[in-house]
């Protein structure tokens, strides 16, 4: 079951991923963002917007840096003030977020503006938010030091795993939760290229924004055909 | 010098009846779909009067346009140091309007004064929201909430145009007989240096090189809307639907085939004139960065002559086609905003370099000199020329609104108005003595041939006149949307969006 569940499933999300994103970037580009309802409701919004997003995107980009450096956490974690400090703010961080996943799945249920733009997408979205941040906040709480053996025993399996030797062995003895944690973060994967998920993949375009000049000019006698041209001729 | 060519429409504020056509003809073209309900890409205001989306031109609220910070140039919407301020909001963006500063689409149930069941009482048509398709209590706000000043002491009162008005003054809001409203239509300005273009951090927005009109790439829109915050004119309307900013378009596909915008050819009032400028765009920085007072000096100063030598051969040097040098050369566009000094930009304050023009509007003729102590106005007995300031409309009320405060601005343009309509007088009936022509038309600098030519474009001009708008010849150049405006009509010009795997939309 283990060896079906961390040792196949890994390469079908990640094909999955890879294939379907390429597929939508090349033929749907107008829906490649996240839909935004900001304009239709904008006061539960905010409460669950800026929470959600700055507390689910220190935690995440923790759980990449970690993964690419492990050896430097589990040496700093060696000392217990820095253990402390960076479990409790990564407990903090998962609160933030999940007080603003809260507030998001509120106000797409309870607003009559808000459903009327949500699609069943949207709905997978949510569920698979949900189920992260809880199991993620479970193992923080109900297991001691989860950032030493994330470093310790998943860090090596998703090692197995891009170096194409997947070995579930690393992760078989960790409790259930956590390995739901661990499937759950796979279907995201999955998921990436057919829901608003795709939207993190935008973030290259905002760090252009910061280098670029104010104003931007184009020149249709001077540029290449632009693709709805191609598509019509 | 850098020459471009930018198209820009001119309004005869005087002349405009607040009909709406152009709205409603704007609307059929290009945005009777989802989503689009509440865009008009053109609307009509009534002035004084909070406008649309509601008191749009207040920037404490909305933050749109550009401010000086020392000698650097800002978009408002970013207090902080400067663009990463832009990304800290984007997942939640404070100065956005929503739906309610526009109001909420709605329809009638129509069906039900045909279905029925026979009773006592009439059938009635319920409103009905577009978004949610339920049944709304009532409609509490629409595209001319205000129009004709209706509720004006809930709406007019919040005109940020009245500022700086005495208390006297202000009671063209309240008091019948010094009441004034006039009209006022509005569409993209196509700025030279647009917030909309500067605030977008995917770059979908984007001027075109060749004809100056700004454009949303819906293919490279996120949906992050800074569009909509940062253009203080609130042009840029977020689709609802789509998750894509849509604008004013200067209905492109037409220009490009040389036919006049849809709102300026239905215009029953024939109000509208398009044509070309030729401006240097090297010095639209220098130009956003000028004092208040100056600002719209400089605006005149960056539009070049078409007739210098020196432009033209600038002019063709960046590309401009002499079919397009020639009517920046017969430009009403240019006459009227640079030659005669008849009109001026829309909030210039904004800085954001508008190229569209408004002629302020001079009628009525009935100042307030003998209605403030109670008695009627007698046009036989008062001088025009003379009482121009005590009009009923205050002066300050339109330099606020046109020339960024500039009281002289607003003066010259009502004065040659003024003098065009007196020579035009001694012309046709002959009883106001050549004499007091002369010193009329001197007073105002113009010359009589001025005053035919004016006459002409803002009277009786005809379509060529009004509209001298070059042709791009799609025909011979492949990088341009073959597709004629029929095609593209309902689609902002990029295609309909395609059907999806799930759900409505992803």
């Amino acid at each position: 079951m283990d060896q079906l569940l961390f040792g196949a499933v890994p390469y079908i999300a990640i094909t999955i991923a890879i294939v379907g994103t390429i597929w939508r970037f090349t033929s749907h580009r107008f829906t490649w963002s996240s839909q935004s309802s900001q304009f239709l409701e904008n006061k539960t919004l905010f409460w669950g917007s800026f929470p959600w997003h700055y507390g689910i995107i220190i935690i995440l980009l923790m759980h990449i840096i970690v993964a690419i450096i492990p050896g430097v956490l589990l040496s700093l974690n060696g000392s217990i003030g820095f253990l402390y400090f960076f479990e409790c703010s990564g407990l903090a961080l998962g609160f933030l977020a999940l007080f603003g996943l809260v507030a998001l799945i509120y106000r797409r249920l309870s607003n009559n503006r808000v459903r009327a733009v949500t699609s069943t997408w949207d709905v997978i979205v949510l569920i698979i938010l949900i189920v992260q941040v809880v199991t993620g906040l479970g193992n923080a709480l109900l297991y001691k030091w989860g950032s030493n053996w994330y470093a310790a025993s998943a860090v090596p399996w998703i090692w197995s795993v891009i170096l194409l030797k997947a070995d579930p062995n690393f992760i078989g003895t960790l409790p259930i939760i956590t390995k739901i944690h661990i499937f759950n973060a796979m279907v995201f994967i999955a998921f990436i290229p057919f829901t608003r998920f795709v939207h993190f993949l935008a973030f290259l375009n905002p760090l252009k924004y910061l280098g670029r000049s104010h104003q931007l000019v184009r020149w249709y006698s001077r540029s290449e055909r632009t693709e709805n041209i191609r598509q019509m001729k | 010098m850098d020459v471009r060519a930018q198209l820009s429409m001119q309004f005869n504020l005087d002349k405009c009846i607040g009909c709406h056509t152009c709205s409603v003809s704007c609307k059929n073209v290009w945005t009777t779909r989802q989503g689009a309900e509440y865009m008009w890409w053109n609307n009509v205001e009534t002035k004084p009067g909070c406008g649309y989306p509601l008191t749009w031109e207040d920037q404490e609220r909305y933050r749109g346009g550009w401010e000086l910070s020392g000698s650097t140039l800002r978009l408002k919407l970013l207090k902080g140091p400067g663009k990463l301020r832009t990304l800290a909001n984007i997942f939640f963006q404070p100065n956005l309007p929503t739906i309610d500063d526009y109001y909420e689409p709605f329809t009638f149930d129509y069906d039900n004064l045909f279905n029925a069941p026979a009773g006592d009482d009439q059938p009635v048509a319920r409103p009905k929201s577009l978004i949610t398709g339920e049944f709304m209590d009532k409609i509490v706000l629409g595209p001319n909430w205000d129009d004709d000043m209706g509720g004006s002491p809930l709406y007019a009162t919040n005109d940020p145009n009245l500022k700086g008005l005495s208390a006297s003054q202000k009671e063209l809001l309240t008091k019948f007989h010094k009441l004034f409203y006039f009209y006022f239509p509005r569409i993209c300005n196509h700025c030279l240096n647009p917030g909309c273009v500067a605030s977008c951090p995917s770059g979908a927005l984007y001027k075109r090189g060749e004809d100056g009109i700004v454009l949303i790439d819906q293919d490279t829109c996120r949906a992050w809307r800074f569009c909509v915050s940062a253009c203080p004119f609130k042009k840029p309307y977020y689709n609802w639907d789509t998750g894509k900013s849509e604008k004013c378009i200067f209905c492109y596909p037409r220009l490009e085939t040389g036919q006049a915008n849809a709102c300026a050819h239905a215009c029953t009032g024939r109000i509208r004139t398009v044509g070309v400028l030729l401006y240097d765009a090297d010095r639209i920085e220098q130009t956003a960065k000028s004092s208040d007072d100056r600002i719209v000096e400089a605006m005149r100063d960056i539009i070049l002559d078409p007739n210098d030598p020196k432009v033209i051969e600038g002019a063709i040097k960046n590309g401009v086609e002499e079919n397009w040098i020639n009517a920046a050369q017969n430009s009403p566009a240019y006459n009227l905003f640079v030659k005669w000094r008849l009109a001026l930009p829309n909030h210039p304050e904004f800085r954001t370099v508008p190229m569209n023009f408004y002629i302020p509007p001079l009628s009525p003729i009935l100042h307030q000199a003998k209605s403030d102590s109670g008695g009627c106005f007698d046009p036989e007995t008062s001088d025009f020329w003379n009482d121009i300031d005590k009009m009923r409309i205050p002066l300050k009320f339109l330099a606020n609104m046109l020339s960024a405060g500039n009281e002289s601005l607003v003066l010259e343009s009502l004065k040659k108005q003024m003098a065009v309509r007196i020579y035009m007088r001694q012309q046709r009936v002959g009883d106001v003595g050549d004499a007091k022509v002369q010193s009329v038309l001197s007073d105002a600098g113009l010359t009589p041939t001025d005053c035919e030519d004016i006459y002409k474009v803002v009277t009786l001009g005809t379509f060529e006149e009004r509209f001298v708008i070059p042709e791009t010849h799609r025909e011979i150049k492949s990088t341009v949307d073959p597709r004629t405006m029929y095609e593209k009509r309902g689609t902002v010009g990029f295609g309909n969006k395609k059907k999806e795997l799930l759900g409505r939309s992803w």
